[in-house]
C-alpha cells in the first residue's frame, strides 16, 4: 500500500511541463550554490559570514524569524476552515498546511546553518541530549517547531493517503489534530519572540509588545504568499479555489495589517517620546546613528510598503481587482520581510551592550547558504502542491496511478 | 567496540569513559549509514555535569596526551574543583585605571586566546569622557593605548561579571554553561552547540566565539590549563573570562590582576572578611554595572580616591 503511494508520488512530482521542469531545475540551481556555499562556512567557520562578537546574530536568525511566521499562518486558514466549518476556504485549508512544512524545514536549517557546531544538534534533543528546560527559551523554541512540524505532516500524509486510495480522511484522526496546530501555530511565533523579548540586555527587543507584533505580522506575511499561490493553482491546475475564499483571506489580512500598522505606531511613540538611552537602536534603525546608516532605507521602504499594501487590502475595490490585490501581497510581504528579519535582528544588536557600532551586511557566503535554503523549500512546497492539487481534486488516485501508461501528474491539467 | 576504535583512524580522539551502550549501538548505525562521522564517541558524550570524577580524570588524562603531541610540550589539564567557604569577587578602582591594556594582553596569553584573525579579548577597555560619568553608548574600546592616559578621559575595563544571576545560563539551551560554587561562570566547550543565545544576553559583552579555528602558535602556548577554563577550545563555540580558573583555585591572582601596573585590580574570596576584595568594599563604596538588570555581579567597581 505505501509502497504504490510513494511510488505513485514519485512519478508525479518527476513529471511536468516545461515551465514545471525550468521551476524545478532552477531549484535545484539554487541550492547547489546553497551547498557550495555551506561547504565553504564549514570549512573556514562563521567567519566566512560577516557575523561577529558585536553582531553575533544576522541574516540566517533574521531569515528564520521571517519563516516561523510563514509557518504559523498557517493556522489563519485552518481556523475559520475548521472552527467556523467555512467551506470556501477549507477546501485550500491543506495548501496552508503545506506551506508550513515547507517554512518550517527551512527554519530548522536556518537555525542550522547558524549554528557553531551543527554536530552537536542532538545535544538538545531531549532523552538523547541535556536541554535546558524550562529556564531556556530556545530549547522550548526547537520542541516547538519540531512538534508543528510533526503535526502538520501527519495531517497532510494522512490526507494525501488516504486521498490517493480515495477514502474520506479519518475525521477522529484528523480534526483534533487540526484543532491543535492551532494553538502550536500561535506557540511557536509567541516563543520565537519570546526568545528575543526575554533579553533584557537588548532593550529594542525586551518589549512586552513584541509577542503580540510577531503574530500580526504573521497574519500579514503568510497569507500574502498563499494568496498568490491560490491564483497560481487556479489558473495552472484548475484547482476549484473561489474568488469568495481569496477575499474572505484578503478581508481578514487587511485588519491585521491595521493592528500591525497600529503597534508600531505604539512602540515609535514610547520610543522616541520618553527618548531614553534605549531609543539608539530605534534610531539606528530609522535615522541611523551618525554616518552608520545601513539600514535606514529598508526602514523607509518597509514602511511606506506597509501603509500602500493597507490601503490596497482596506478598499473593497481595491483588493477585488486582482492585480492590485497581488501588488498589495508583494507589498506586505517585502516588508514583513524587512521588519521581522533584519529590522528585527541588527537593531537589537547595533550598538552592543558595549556601545560599539559595527555595522553587519551579510556577506556573498551568507546570500549562498541562505539561497539554497530557500531552494530547499520552495522545492519541498511545489512537491507537495504538485502532490496534494491531484489528489485533492480526485484526478490522482491508485486507481489511475496502477496503468503505467497514463501520466498522472498530467491528468489535472488535461482534465480542464 | 565503538566504530572509531575499529577503525584505528580516530587515535587522537579522547575515548569518552561516560558512553552509553545503547547510543553507542546506534552510533555504529549511524556511521554505517552515514560514513563519515568519525567523532562519535565525541557525538555521543554526557555533557560535563553528568560525569563521574573518574570518569573526568580519564577524559583530562586524553586531553593531556592530546595536546602535549599536538604543541609539543608538557601540557596539564587539571579539573580541580571549588574550595568550600570561597566565593571570589573582583574589584576595579577606576580612579586607578589608566587605560594600558596590559591586562587585555596578559589575559589572552594566559587563556590561550586565539591570536589574531580574530585575536579573542576578555577584557574590554572602555574610554569615555570624565564629563559624563559612565556612559557606554560614548565609549571608545579603539582609543590608542601608547598615548595614555589622556586629559580629560577616564578608563573603565569590561570583562565576564561572573554574576549570580547569570543570564547566559539561562538561555543556553543545552545547559553547557553553568555558575560553579566558588562563582565562576563557566563553559564546556565540547558541550557548547554554538548558537549564541549566551551572547545575545550577557548585558556585558563578556562571551566570546570562536569564527574560526582558534591561532594558538605552540610556543606561546600556556600548558598549564584547566578543564573548564584555557584548555585549547575548538572552532565554533563560546568562550569568556573564568577568573583564571587554572590560577585562582590553586590561590593564585588572575593574571590582569598580577600584571596592573597601578594596582587598580582587586581579587580576593567574597567570604572572607580579611581578603583583599573585603577590605575595599569595606572602605570604598562600590557599584555594579547594569544593576538594574539584576544579574547581580561578583565583579564591583570603585573609585579609591
Amino acid at each position: 500500500m505505501a509502497i504504490s503511494f510513494l511510488r505513485g508520488s514519485g512519478r508525479i512530482i518527476s513529471q511536468g511541463d516545461r515551465a514545471y521542469k525550468i521551476w524545478v531545475g532552477s531549484l535545484l540551481a539554487l541550492i547547489a550554490i546553497g551547498l557550495f556555499a555551506y561547504s565553504f562556512q564549514g570549512r573556514q567557520g562563521l567567519i566566512a559570514t560577516n557575523l561577529r562578537d558585536q553582531v553575533s546574530w544576522g541574516f540566517y536568525v533574521g531569515n528564520f524569524t521571517f519563516l516561523v511566521g510563514i509557518a504559523a499562518a498557517a493556522v489563519m486558514l485552518v481556523i475559520p476552515a475548521y472552527v467556523y466549518d467555512w467551506g470556501p476556504i477549507k477546501e485550500v485549508a491543506i495548501l496552508g498546511e503545506l506551506l508550513a512544512i515547507s517554512a518550517i524545514i527551512m527554519c530548522l536549517l536556518f537555525v542550522l546553518v547558524d549554528m557553531g557546531r551543527p554536530d552537536r544538534f542532538l545535544h538538545i534533543v531531549p532523552f538523547l541530549g541535556s536541554p535546558n528546560w524550562p529556564m531556556s527559551v530556545m530549547a522550548w523554541d526547537a520542541l516547538v517547531l519540531n512538534i508543528y512540524l510533526g503535526v502538520n505532516l501527519a495531517v497532510v500524509v494522512h490526507i494525501l493517503y488516504t486521498g490517493f486510495y480515495g477514502k474520506a480522511y479519518n475525521k477522529k484522526i484528523v480534526i483534533p489534530l487540526v484543532l491543535f496546530s492551532i494553538p502550536m501555530a500561535v506557540s511557536i511565533h509567541t516563543v520565537t519572540a519570546f526568545l528575543y523579548n526575554g533579553m533584557a540586555a537588548r532593550p529594542f527587543w525586551n518589549a512586552s509588545i513584541l509577542a503580540p507584533r510577531f503574530i500580526v505580522s504573521a497574519f500579514c506575511s503568510g497569507p500574502a504568499v498563499l494568496l498568490i499561490l491560490f491564483q497560481v493553482l487556479r489558473k495552472r491546475t484548475g484547482l476549484p479555489i473561489k474568488d469568495e475564499a481569496i477575499q474572505k483571506v484578503a478581508e481578514l489580512m487587511a485588519y491585521a495589517m491595521f493592528l500591525n500598522l497600529f503597534l508600531l505606531g505604539a512602540e515609535l511613540f514610547k520610543e522616541y517620546y520618553s527618548a531614553t538611552e534605549h531609543l539608539l537602536y530605534t534610531q539606528y534603525f530609522w535615522s541611523g546613528i551618525g554616518t552608520h546608516t545601513t539600514l535606514v532605507k529598508y526602514a523607509w521602504s518597509g514602511l511606506a510598503a506597509s501603509l500602500i499594501a493597507f490601503f490596497i487590502f482596506l478598499v473593497p475595490k481595491w483588493r477585488r481587482n486582482m492585480t492590485l490585490l497581488n501588488v498589495g501581497c508583494g507589498l506586505i510581504y517585502f516588508s514583513v520581510y524587512i521588519e521581522k528579519g533584519m529590522g528585527l535582528v541588527i537593531p537589537g544588536m547595533t550598538p552592543d551592550t558595549l556601545g560599539e557600532i559595527y555595522e553587519y551586511k551579510p556577506t556573498l557566503v551568507e546570500w549562498g547558504v541562505t539561497a539554497g535554503i530557500y531552494g530547499i523549500g520552495f522545492l519541498v512546497f511545489t512537491f507537495l502542491v504538485k502532490l496534494a492539487v491531484p489528489i485533492m481534486s480526485g484526478h490522482f488516485s491508485a486507481v489511475e496511478a496502477e496503468p503505467a501508461t497514463s501520466a498522472p501528474g498530467e491528468l489535472s491539467a488535461e482534465a480542464h | 567496540m565503538s566504530a572509531c576504535e575499529n577503525s584505528g583512524g580516530c587515535g587522537s580522539e579522547v575515548v569518552d569513559p561516560g558512553r552509553r551502550d545503547v547510543l553507542k549501538f546506534l552510533a555504529v548505525g549511524a556511521t554505517m549509514a552515514t560514513g563519515a562521522a568519525c567523532d562519535l564517541e565525541g557525538f555521543f558524550r554526557k555533557s560535563f555535569r553528568e560525569l563521574s570524577p573518574a570518569d573526568v580524570r580519564r577524559m583530562t588524562t586524553g586531553w593531556e596526551r592530546k595536546y602535549t603531541r599536538k604543541y609539543g610540550k608538557t601540557v596539564t589539564v587539571s579539573e580541580v574543583g571549588p574550595m568550600d567557604g570561597v566565593k571570589f569577587g573582583y574589584g576595579l578602582d577606576l580612579s586607578r585605571c589608566i587605560g594600558c591594556r596590559r591586562c587585555v594582553y596578559a589575559c589572552v596569553e594566559e587563556n590561550n586566546q586565539s591570536r589574531k584573525e580574530p585575536q579573542i579579548q576578555w577584557i574590554r577597555v572602555l574610554e569615555m569622557d570624565k564629563a559624563h560619568g559612565v556612559d557606554l553608548n560614548h565609549s571608545d574600546i579603539y582609543y590608542d593605548a601608547a598615548t595614555v592616559p589622556q586629559p580629560g578621559k577616564f578608563y573603565m575595563p569590561i570583562q565576564c561579571q561572573q554574576c549570580d544571576d547569570p543570564p547566559c545560563v539561562k538561555t543556553c539551551p543545552v545547559g553547557a554553561t553553568w555558575k560553579e560554587k566558588d562563582g565562576i561562570v563557566v563553559i564546556d566547550y565540547d558541550w557548547c552547540i554554538g548558537c549564541r543565545c549566551c551572547m545575545s544576553a550577557c548585558p556585558y559583552g563578556a562571551r566570546h566565539f570562536n569564527w574560526a579555528e582558534p591561532s594558538l602558535p605552540a610556543q606561546e602556548m600556556n600548558p598549564k590549563t584547566h578543564v573548564l577554563g584555557n584548555r585549547p577550545r575548538p572552532k565554533g563555540v563560546v568562550e569568556k573570562c573564568t577568573f583564571c580558573i587554572q590560577r585562582t583555585r590553586e590561590g593564585l591572582y588572575p593574571a590582569c590582576v598580577e600584571v596592573c601596573p597601578v594596582g587598580a585590580r582587586k581579587f580576593g574570596n567574597l567570604l572572607d572578611p580579611e581578603s583583599e576584595i573585603r577590605q575595599a568594599m569595606d572602605t570604598k563604596r562600590v557599584f555594579i554595572l547594569k544593576e538594574d538588570l539584576a544579574t547581580h555581579p561578583s565583579f564591583f567597581y570603585f573609585y579609591a580616591t
